[in-house]
């Protein structure tokens, strides 16, 4: 494989400097829409008619539901980048995402099996969506298992990329799972052509409970795509102080 | 063409040969309905009931099992760098390594599903939409499961990270199979809808698989 190693080096280097500067803005960004959606949600917005104050679950669950398929697709699409260009952040990133992605998609299924028992009466109902989701979260599994299998870092980007960008195949099928399949879930209720189907004080805090789970995504990832390359960086360190300083190229 | 068939012969052969793979997938799937129907006890009606979703999961268990030799075997020998080198179409290939694993435990499952249907007293009715689910499913999961073994193929102890990888993929072909099993055993309408599901599954695994499967490959090799 040809690699101009100043070029894999320097933008990483970059990379380092300007995420150090952002970091800071994301992360209080998170804080501030995390707070301002909380807030909205659990205070200032009506109770469901039908489904009462239980229905403020829907804050926590809908946008992770949502950051679950927006991160599988960051994921393949990352995954895609690093896959053609070769450019290692890329790969990077769809690792780094993995993990985070993962976690908001347990959230969506822990939270949807609280909404789940006072809503349907049970915990958990095997449902188009709610199987879906759980196939997605093993998905996320099978992806950060692949990576950690394979110890060179080089072949396993390019093997988990491979990974990402078939299961992604599987998002859309997910997304349409609710209308392929006769299923408990309500069907999709914000995203529709003739407008959404729920009261504008809803839509406040749902809104910024999306934009608090998108900067506290964006804050991890920077933090943690940062945490891979210092990392990185000192396993190469060790490497050429130890007996084979041939070897730190390959890495 | 004639590379294509003599690998698909290959790999035949050798599944059959001591040491190969198609007998313990066969043993497997037989075994594996045996523990359903000891788990369940002897309720006939709950039986006959859950006897294709039981033939179905235990087929794709089957499968899964046998994944591994799909390309293991040949990487150690050293054959796989043969298999990579000297193919034109290397995609080719890789569907060709699928269609004899299809061979040795798809078909062969399918041809043993009518005994074993019979001690899970399914309903005459039900095995026939049973057998098709089967035979147009099973392709699907061993080109899927070749893709995963392809992925692995440079990994000494692949199996449980096949399973994880694989089973996940495998779900659209699960409940399409059983969902149309299920409606052909009650004469309903969606049964044809269901099988064409299913065929659907089967043909998108049968283009996308061998190509992942071969940029697999070629990253597998040192």
């Amino acid at each position: 494989m040809p690699q101009n190693s100043l070029y894999d080096f320097a933008n990483p280097l970059r990379f380092e400097s300007i995420a150090r500067r952002v970091f800071p803005f994301v992360a209080g960004a998170a804080v501030i829409l995390t707070a301002m959606g909380v807030y909205f949600a659990l205070f200032n917005s009506p109770a469901d008619y039908q489904q009462g104050e239980s229905v403020r679950i829907m804050y926590v669950h809908v946008p992770a539901a949502w950051m679950a398929l927006f991160c599988y697709s960051s994921m393949a699409i990352a995954s895609a980048a690093g896959f053609i260009w070769k450019h290692p952040l890329a790969d990077v990133a769809a690792k780094e995402t993995a993990p985070i992605g993962a976690a908001f998609t347990l959230l969506a299924l822990f939270t949807g099996s609280l909404w789940g028992k006072p809503m349907w009466g049970a915990w958990w109902a095997w449902d188009a969506r709610l199987t879906s989701v759980l196939v997605l979260f093993f998905m996320y599994l099978g992806y950060m298992a692949l990576w950690r299998a394979i110890a060179d870092k080089a072949r396993a980007a390019r093997l988990a990329a491979i990974l990402a960008i078939v299961g992604f195949v599987n998002v859309p099928v997910i997304k349409f799972s609710v209308d392929w399949w006769n299923s408990l879930h309500q069907p999709a209720s914000i995203l529709r052509p003739d407008g959404p189907t729920i009261h504008a004080a809803m839509l406040t805090p749902l809104f910024l409970m999306i934009a608090a789970y998108m900067a506290i995504y964006v804050a991890l990832l920077v933090a943690s795509m940062l945490n891979e390359l210092i990392s990185r960086r000192i396993a190469r360190t060790e490497l050429a102080g130890g007996a084979q300083p041939a070897t730190m190229v390959e890495q | 063409m004639s590379g294509f068939l003599a690998i698909i012969a290959r790999d035949v052969t050798l599944a059959f040969r001591a040491g190969g793979g198609a007998l313990q997938a066969l043993s497997f799937f037989a075994l594996t309905i045996i523990l359903f129907a000891l788990a369940i006890g002897p309720d006939l009606s709950l039986m006959s009931e859950i006897a294709a979703p039981v033939l179905w999961a235990a087929a794709l268990l089957a499968t899964l099992i046998s994944l591994e030799q799909i390309y293991r075997p040949d990487r150690e020998d050293g054959s796989l760098d043969m298999l990579v080198e000297t193919s034109d179409i290397l995609a080719l290939t890789a569907f060709a390594k699928a269609a004899a694993h299809w061979i040795t435990t798809g078909l062969l499952l399918t041809a043993a599903t009518p005994v074993l249907a019979l001690l899970l007293n399914i309903k005459g009715a039900a095995l026939g939409p049973l057998l098709a689910t089967l035979l147009i499913g099973t392709p699907g999961l061993s080109l899927i499961g070749a893709f995963a073994a392809a992925l692995t193929a440079a990994l000494p102890r692949a199996g449980l990270l096949i399973a994880i990888i694989v089973i996940p993929l495998y779900a659209p072909i699960l409940i399409f199979g059983v969902g149309a099993a299920g409606a052909g055993a009650a004469g309903e309408p969606q049964y044809g809808a269901n099988l064409a599901l299913l065929g659907a599954s089967s043909l998108f695994a049968a283009v996308f698989s061998p190509l992942a499967s071969a940029a697999a490959l070629r990253f597998n090799l040192d």
